[in-house]
């Protein structure tokens, strides 16, 4: 028994499902990446998860329980939603952003005490990012967004994190950064479900990858096994190879992009210059 | 929650603005009578001349005393919704009027002047149709799939434009000498009629609804971040917004009751407390409404003594408000983005 478990789940409209009989099951502590193409309802199944959807047929539980049916306070102190990166209209300051995640464990009348803002605090200290706390949300970047994303999660002290697409938007030093923060985190403990459109983001921090194609699962185990190149290519229909690098690294390279020199009569792939965070 | 003090300087700001309010007017009554005549009902110390203290006793307790009342309950009612409907459909342009409120009493109150006689059927019909054009707003936002909030905001419109051109075919039915005239001058607002028996009942329900707004207001933080992030942190964003819909449309149909159509404020005041005290609702809510409360007070003095007849004060706040907005959209970046 796992700690999610989703049971033959289709949903959707009844002519087109976006999810089709999907059967999976999450376990405590695993960093699973779901990759597939646009539309393969990648997005849909988290939100299954978190309870925001109703499915057709089939059953969400979490532990022993269906996650609609658990009052949304507790549900939200066991799972945590950290959304893509988004511009909110309202520059909240950060601190309070990232006391709403306190709210799963207030009465229905609340006042944040002390103790909520500490933990609040200590969250942002373990990000290293309370220098932001007195900033308007709206005023810092991309990468510091997510991180307060995921400073709230904490505070909700929840020990599952869905995240879709997590590093969607920012620039390639934030995207390792926040892949190192969640490798990190997996390490403590939490376990973190997140959707990713980079193989190679699968391969640096993920213990599992489910590969999603048109609403059905085509693929899932530990991310050497399931990141190879012909299932590359029947995800998206275009030939990547997967090299191994010494250090038991491997990389994705798509062969359309490798550069070719020009030599006597025939032309040979030359070996790319390869960087590894 | 670091700047209470500034609300502190607005309740000040307010009580200043309701003492000097007490002394304008067609009867002169001078701070130093105010002051004579307050502590004359507290204390033996005080000697006042019996004719003098009751006149000023009509005056206050009858005639200005309910008026000014009546202008801090609306405005201050008419911005905490407007603040509500704001945070909530997390759009700068939404006012109290959005899901239809207005049109509806609007229409309520036209219908029973020409079909009643009586001014309580009149504010009671003007109450109930707000509450029945929002509900129908709501009825007709839940029938189709899709975003809740844009959903309310079309229910809003198709609603809103369903009673207001009811109300052009009363005003096509009405006698065009009498019922037409009074129909038009009410739909300006206007608080020259208000009674201390209205400004009790409907007193009692808009504090309570504001007190309630205020409590609640944290959920908006939330609220404002979207659905799904709302519902992921534990909240039950559908009886929420719920609730304060319902708040926001009980006070602002009991504004009607109390002062016909009084544009603007709604759309106004939030807009300019959230450049003061930025976007956090647990202060924006009280700060919009010391605010609006304070400015329609200042509004309704202005309409009762800047001319020999009193200007509908619904004109007023729409003449000061509009370029006032204008002014105020080029600043309000801060507060949005």
């Amino acid at each position: 028994m796992s700690a999610v478990n989703i049971e033959h789940v289709t949903y959707g409209y009844s002519r087109k499902p976006v999810l089709k009989d999907i059967t999976i099951g999450f376990e405590a502590g695993e960093v699973v990446s779901l990759l597939g193409p646009n539309g393969s309802g990648k997005t849909t199944l988290l939100k299954l998860l978190l309870g925001l959807y109703k499915p057709q047929t089939g059953s969400v539980r979490l532990g022993d329980n269906p996650v609609r049916a658990i009052p949304p306070k507790q549900l939200a102190q066991q799972i945590a939603y950290v959304p893509q990166v988004h511009r909110p209209s309202f520059g909240y300051r950060v601190l309070d952003v990232v006391l709403m995640g306190r709210m799963p464990h207030k009465p229905f009348f609340f006042r944040f005490s002390d103790a909520d803002e500490q933990a609040a605090l200590s969250a942002l200290e373990r990000l290293s990012i309370c220098h932001l706390k007195e900033r308007p949300y709206t005023s810092i970047s991309g990468g510091e967004r997510q991180l307060v994303m995921i400073a709230r999660a904490l505070v909700q002290e929840a020990s599952i994190f869905i995240m879709d697409e997590p590093v969607n938007g920012l620039d390639y030093g934030n995207q390792i950064r926040m892949l190192s923060r969640i490798a990190e985190l997996s390490g403590s403990g939490y376990t973190f479900i997140k959707t990713t459109h980079f193989p190679d983001h699968a391969l640096w921090i993920s213990d599992r990858v489910v590969l999603l194609k048109k609403g059905r699962i085509i693929a899932d185990g530990t991310t050497e096994k399931v990141i190879t190149k012909s299932n590359l290519y029947r995800l998206y229909n275009t030939h990547v190879d997967v090299l191994g690098l010494e250090g038991g690294n491997s990389i994705c390279v798509p062969q359309a992009m490798k550069r070719f020199h020009r030599c006597s009569g025939e032309c040979k792939p030359m070996k790319k210059n390869i960087c590894l965070p | 929650m670091k700047q209470p003090l500034i609300l502190f300087v607005f309740l000040f700001v307010l009580i200043l603005t309701v003492v000097v309010s007490l002394t304008l007017g067609r009867y002169m009554i001078s701070l130093g009578d105010l002051g004579r005549f307050i502590g004359f009902q507290f204390s033996d110390c005080f000697v006042m001349e019996e004719r003098q203290y009751q006149i000023i006793k009509n005056v206050l307790f009858d005639i200005r005393l309910p008026r000014i009342a009546a202008a801090v309950l609306i405005g201050a009612a008419l911005s905490v919704s407007g603040a509500v409907f704001q945070s909530m459909f997390i759009n700068p342009l939404v006012s109290p009027g959005l899901l239809g409120v207005l049109a509806g009493a609007s229409f309520g109150a036209s219908v029973s002047m020409i079909l009643a006689k009586s001014w309580f059927v009149v504010q009671l019909s003007a109450f109930a149709f707000g509450m029945i054009a929002v509900l129908a707003a709501v009825a007709m936002s839940s029938l189709n799939r899709g975003d809740r909030l844009l959903m309310l905001i079309l229910g809003g419109i198709i609603s809103g434009a369903l009673f207001t051109s009811l109300l052009s075919v009363i005003k096509y039915l009405a006698d065009p000498y009498e019922q037409l005239p009074a129909i038009v001058y009410w739909l300006m607002g206007g608080l020259s009629a208000i009674d201390r028996m209205t400004v009790l009942t409907v007193g009692v329900p808009i504090t309570g609804g504001i007190c309630m707004a205020l409590l609640l207001s944290g959920y908006l933080n939330v609220l404002s971040m979207g659905d799904e992030e709302a519902r992921s942190l534990g909240v039950n964003v559908t009886l929420l917004r719920f609730i304060f819909i319902f708040l926001a449309t009980v006070m602002s149909a009991l504004t009607v009751v109390l002062g016909g159509i009084i544009g603007w404020v709604g759309l106004l005041i939030p807009h300019i407390a959230r450049m003061i005290v930025g976007p956090d609702n647990r202060i924006l809510l009280p700060a919009a409404a010391l605010i609006g409360a304070t400015y329609l007070l200042v509004t309704d003095n202005a309409a009762r003594l800047l001319f020999k007849i009193e200007i509908p004060i619904g004109i007023l706040t729409s003449l000061v408000g509009i370029p006032f907005f204008a002014f105020v959209l080029r600043k309000a970046k801060r507060g949005w983005s």
